[in-house]
């Protein structure tokens, strides 16, 4: 049991040997899995800690409220999941339509664009819309979608791309339909990759989602504006400082997710 | 359900011997050909040809010979430019593909099994499609992988992973004859395994072919393996060519042309050994005697005999010692116990190969025979062996000449 993988070699040889079975055990080393949160944890407090204990003017006082600073987190986080769904919406079902054969000459020009998308600096972008769509909430979401779409396109395609094509040439082979291979075996298939575009995603709209404030979208970016219009260090900091570990909480969450979505056996 | 679930009582299917070639479960190519756009020469082209129900044939040839092509016709993963395919007795082409392919077994090189799914889950995903209830599903699995020398306790949880390549390709026969389909298509299933795993398989696979009788479509570009698993071989050229399609006695004996002499040459006479069977060749008769017979009788038909000695078998005519006029030596009455015990006997099922062996191995000069339940047959020495060669040999001349001159 304790080290399976030269016993499953040597099986390979004789065909009536018997490999341990060690795949059901949770892969990794659990302790690694918690050393992200108990970190996040630790930094949270200790800034908390600095800022309570530090001579705050009226200015900063009124930023550091816990009411606002909750406020200005909670809009953020919204900002993230609905620009993350609305990107996994278009990215996934794209990149799957793009990995059909029939579809694969469409596939440079759906890249083309979905790189605008990226390479486009988001500042210029959300101003851009604003002057076209008018400031606010969705705004910065259409701003978000456009520059998120393509990592998780890409790690769509690519995911549904790496899949053995003896694979599917069985699924096809012992009787599946199209719909079914896709069901069954390709996309259970790429998973783990296109779950890591999820990751990706979110990540990179956690950071993004800071150029909301320029457009009056909400989110933490306020506060470093805040900081920075009004030289106030303390309060750009903890603005700095929250979407860090908000970012390292939401990747933290999505490897969790992975984990448990993953298929077995893999 | 759970009736059924008991082993078939014995003297069922099983005990009355492999089915019989059954024209209505057999596969027939009729002039197909299958071109590819912006090629010039089609990957097959108009090949006819019929595969008897019940026999394994092989498509032998190199790569590029379209055989994988051929093979991938007949479930059409590819579809054919035109012709006409007709599986036990369907014209395919009048069928869903998919439908078609869940009736008909598929195996491939690295048995394909679906990684994310265990041993279980992958055996039982035609009978899922075909919507069998999972009772019955879980007891076809069971049942699939008895059959294939796997105990369902031990494998039907595991992950593809847990398994070695042999185990592997043993599931992926069980996956193809789930539904019991009446034919089976394998592309080169044991390409990817060692030799002796190798060996191992193809055993298993003629064991369950004679308890089956499956019509099976072997693709492989090994001349050896053709041999030992083929009822028919068809050796293709390029372009699908069936340059001789024919049992491997025949392919080895009397080449069709120089393309297929090319394929077998080289060690033809050892391969010759492998293909026979100790049933084929003419056996050597001893005088045979009972351990009751009297002494002065039994005497009487050795000195008859052209040996020199005799052989006594008991009453299930099974042999057991040699016996020379010295053993009889002044001896009245019953033989009995008299004599010389025999060498551990081959069995008119083993290839001459192994006949071969055995005679070399062994201090015996003569060996007998026997066959089902044991029974005496006849006797081979070295020189038994050597007179059928040297006579399939001459024949095979013969016709080859015959053919020439034609």
């Amino acid at each position: 049991m304790s080290a399976p993988s030269p016993e499953i070699r040597a099986a390979s040889r004789t065909d009536a040997a018997e490999p341990a079975a060690a795949l059901h055990a949770p892969t990794g080393r659990s302790w690694r899995m918690l050393l992200e949160p108990v970190v996040i944890l630790v930094v949270g407090a200790a800034w908390m800690l600095y800022v309570e204990t530090s001579d705050l003017d009226s200015i900063e006082e009124r930023s550091l409220k816990p009411r606002y600073v909750w406020q200005k987190t909670w809009e953020h986080i919204e900002l993230t999941l609905v620009s993350t769904l609305i990107v996994l919406l278009i990215a996934v079902p794209l990149g799957i339509v793009l990995s059909r054969a029939w579809a694969r000459p469409a596939t440079p020009f759906v890249l083309a664009v979905a790189n605008i998308g990226q390479s486009a600096p988001a500042i210029g972008v959300v101003v851009l819309l604003a002057v076209l769509l008018g400031i606010g909430f969705w705004t910065t979401i259409v701003a978000l979608v456009a520059y998120g779409v393509l990592p998780a396109l890409r790690n769509t395609m690519v995911g549904l791309q790496q899949v053995d094509p003896d694979l599917t040439d069985a699924g096809r082979g012992i009787g599946m339909s199209p719909a079914r291979v896709l069901g069954r075996v390709e996309l259970p298939l790429a998973a783990p990759v296109i779950l890591a575009g999820i990751r990706t995603t979110l990540v990179l709209m956690v950071g993004t989602a800071s150029i909301a404030s320029f457009i009056s979208g909400g989110g933490l970016g306020d506060m470093i504006t805040t900081g920075v219009t009004t030289q106030r260090t303390p309060v750009l900091l903890t603005g700095c400082v929250l979407i860090g570990l908000l970012a390292l909480l939401i990747d933290w969450l999505g490897g969790v997710a992975t984990r448990l979505l993953a298929p077995k056996g893999l | 359900m759970s009736e059924a679930r008991s082993d078939p009582p014995p003297g069922g299917a099983t005990a009355a011997g492999p089915p019989a070639a059954d024209d209505s479960r057999g596969i027939e190519l009729i002039n197909v050909t299958k071109r590819y756009p912006g090629q010039r020469t089609p990957a097959v082209d108009d090949v006819t040809m019929t595969i008897p129900g019940g026999e394994i044939v092989v498509l032998l040839g190199p790569s590029g010979s379209g055989k994988t092509t051929m093979m991938r016709l007949i479930n059409r993963l590819i579809e054919p430019t035109s012709g006409k395919i007709i599986v036990a007795g369907r014209d395919t082409l009048g069928l869903n593909p998919t439908e078609l392919r869940r009736h008909i077994g598929y195996v491939i090189q690295n048995a394909g099994l679906f990684p994310h799914m265990t041993v279980a889950t992958n055996v039982g995903l035609v009978p899922q499609m075909l919507k069998w209830d999972r009772d019955r599903i879980a007891a076809r699995v069971d049942e699939l992988l008895e059959l294939v020398d796997m105990d369902p306790a031990t494998f039907r949880g595991r992950y593809p992973r847990e398994l070695s390549g042999g185990q592997q390709q043993r599931v992926g026969v069980a996956r193809a004859l789930a539904a019991d389909p009446p034919a089976m298509l394998m592309d080169e299933p044991f390409g990817a395994l060692d030799p002796i795993t190798r060996e191992h398989l193809q055993d298993s696979l003629l064991r369950l072919q004679e308890e089956l009788g499956k019509t099976i479509v072997f693709v492989t570009h090994d001349i050896d393996e053709a041999l030992k698993l083929g009822d028919r071989i068809a050796i293709l050229d390029e372009g699908s060519r069936i340059a001789q399609y024919a049992t491997p006695k025949e392919i080895l004996l009397d080449p069709a042309d120089a393309y297929v002499e090319q394929f077998v040459s080289g060690g033809q006479m050892m391969r010759l050994l492998q293909v026979s069977r100790v049933a084929d060749v003419p056996l050597q008769s001893v005088p045979e005697a009972a351990p009751r017979d009297d002494a002065a009788d039994v005497l009487a038909r050795i000195r008859a005999g052209k040996t020199g000695f005799g052989i006594v078998l008991d009453e299930r005519r099974r042999p057991v010692r040699w016996i020379h006029p010295e053993d009889l030596d002044g001896v009245t009455g019953p033989i009995g116990t008299r004599g010389m015990a025999t060498a551990t006997p081959i069995r008119a099922r083993s290839t001459l190969q192994q006949a071969l062996e055995r005679l070399i191995q062994i201090e015996h000069d003569w060996v007998p025979v026997v066959g089902p339940r044991d029974v005496y047959q006849g006797t081979v020495t070295l020189g038994t062996l050597q007179n059928a060669l040297r006579e399939m040999k001459d024949r095979g001349r013969v016709r080859r000449r015959g053919t020439a001159d034609a």
